[in-house]
């Protein structure tokens, strides 16, 4: 199989992680966050190059959302610093709605405006922050449904979709907006098992596109096959990070050992 | 019975009094068109502020809620026709109306639709802000339209209270519907112009009732 991270036409002889030739597209370094008295994030660094897809994994309430959140700056982080396509996100002169329609969210519970038709949905955004005019948002959301499979449902309403096709639609919204990386929080976690599939397809065939994303799941065997880097994160921490082969194969850290073991039961 | 309906239902004195009643009728609509997009206007600000959490919005914007849903309406009407000429302000019946009705019911709207929009979940916000929304574009687009959908009944029920509530113009001597219906009683010694604004009352809120009770069924259905 042709290594599809491979940019450069020299020898393939990379075992480990690519080295990051480019500046990573998201550089967050020494992330700490506090909600009140609970210490969530405790110096969490994630770096991710163009066209990698990173895989976080954990046990729930080790931090995976809010280090995710951090990255579109939906939670401030206490202390650090994250820098997305260049941009410091944590800048007071940052215009964050700016930064943000760079940076693709899919989350747990899709998060689709009822009100709205699944076009209605994608060209919100378009419309109001890219300031499309009807026609030229419809077509882009029209090209962006047909990419997730779902160029016939564009005049449904999210409560006439099912869970698959309304994540497929929420994954349509953010890519209508070309970003740089997209960010998938548990995407799968809420569906009924036979739509899973449906929607890791469709993240896979972003990352056949070169999409750089970063996937907060526990469809490992997505993992496997599609990761790059898979991050282990515990208690706040990253834990362990490497191929996913290493992780899932050869796992350094106990912790690591314990958390998989504890999934395959 | 011709006695009762010579007192109640008096044909010649309704018909006499008809002018005056109409020209009430039509103050009291004028009063409903300035009281009732005022009042809503006045309530989406206070629903959107009460979005801040920060306590420097929030608890001023409670007290004034609060404030102004405790005082009776009545009350406030009359302090404030009786108020303000103290203050060197001059702004007449209707200004003063206008006013009250304001602070009042705009307190009432704004409760509704603050309710409206925290039945919104927060996950939608999110992701409008997470294409580059902003927040009050999120507002606009996302949450008010589903907001105000979810608390139409309330907001059609609050609107029939201050219709009714307009009457109580008449105690400052604005000529509305009560009001020149009283002059018409007072001048003919003969109650049937009351009535016949009773009537008039019931027949211009009827079909808001009537619509209420349809929009409450098709809100119990959808839950
Ligand atoms: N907004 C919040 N306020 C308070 N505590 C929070 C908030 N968000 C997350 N937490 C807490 O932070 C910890 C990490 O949460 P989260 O990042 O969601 O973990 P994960 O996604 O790995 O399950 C949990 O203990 C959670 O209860
Ligand atoms: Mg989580």
């Amino acid at each position: 199989m042709i290594r599809r991270r491979t940019r450069v036409a020299a020898e393939p002889v990379m075992t480990g992680p690519a080295p990051i030739v480019a500046a990573p597209i998201v550089a967050a370094s020494g992330i700490h966050k506090h909600f009140g008295a609970l210490h969530v994030l405790k110096g969490v660094d994630l770096a991710v190059a163009e066209r990698e897809l990173v895989f976080v994994i954990g046990p729930s309430g080790s931090g995976k959302s809010t280090l995710l959140r951090c990255c579109n700056r939906l939670e401030t982080p206490s202390s650090g610093r994250i820098i997305v396509d260049g941009i410091d996100l944590l800048d007071r002169h940052t215009d964050i709605n700016a930064v943000r329609r760079r940076i693709g969210m899919v989350f747990q519970q899709f998060n689709l405006y009822p009100h709205m038709t699944a076009r209605g949905n994608v060209t919100l955004a378009l419309r109001k922050v890219l300031g499309k005019g009807r026609a030229e948002a419809d077509e882009i959301a029209d090209a962006a449904l047909a990419r997730v499979g779902l160029a016939e449902k564009a005049n449904a309403y999210p409560l006439e979709l099912s869970g698959g096709q309304q994540q497929r639609v929420a994954i349509a919204r953010a890519i209508a907006l070309e970003p740089r990386v997209m960010l998938f929080d548990e995407p799968t976690s809420a569906l009924d098992p036979e739509l899973v599939g449906g929607v890791l397809a469709v993240m896979r065939s972003l990352r056949e596109a070169g999409m750089t994303m970063v996937v907060v799941s526990h469809e490992m065997g997505f993992a496997r096959a599609a990761a790059d880097r898979v991050v282990f994160m515990d208690h706040g921490l990253v834990v362990e990070e490497g191929p996913p082969a290493q992780i899932f194969g050869a796992p350094e850290q106990e912790r690591t050992r314990a958390f998989l073991r504890q999934l395959d039961h | 019975m011709d006695e009762f309906i010579a007192t109640f239902f008096n044909v010649e004195v309704i018909r006499a009094a008809s002018p005056i009643l109409l020209q009430g009728l039509w103050m009291t609509l004028l009063l409903v068109l300035v009281a009732v997009p005022l009042g809503i206007a006045g309530g989406v600000l206070l629903a959107v502020l009460s979005v801040f959490r920060h306590p420097a919005v929030r608890w001023p914007l409670i007290a004034w809620v609060d404030f102004f849903r405790a005082f009776p309406p009545l009350v406030l009407l009359v302090f404030i026709y009786a108020g303000l000429p103290f203050a060197g302000i001059e702004i007449g019946a209707f200004g003063c109306v206008a006013i009250g009705f304001f602070l009042n019911t705009s307190s009432y709207y704004g409760e509704i639709l603050r309710a409206g929009i925290e039945s919104i979940p927060r996950g939608q916000v999110e992701a409008a802000r997470s294409t580059g929304l902003s927040a009050a574009q999120t507002m606009t687009w996302v949450v008010l339209p589903q907001a105000v959908r979810n608390v139409l009944p309330d907001l059609v029920s609050n609107t029939l209270e201050v219709v009714k509530l307009t009457s109580i113009a008449s105690v400052v001597a604005l000529p509305e519907l009560l009001f020149q219906a009283r002059q018409a009683q007072s001048v003919t010694y003969n109650p049937s112009p009351i009535v016949a604004a009773a009537i008039i009352y019931f027949l211009l809120l009827w079909p808001f009732v009537r619509l209420l009770s349809r929009l409450e069924h098709k809100a119990v259905a959808r839950r």
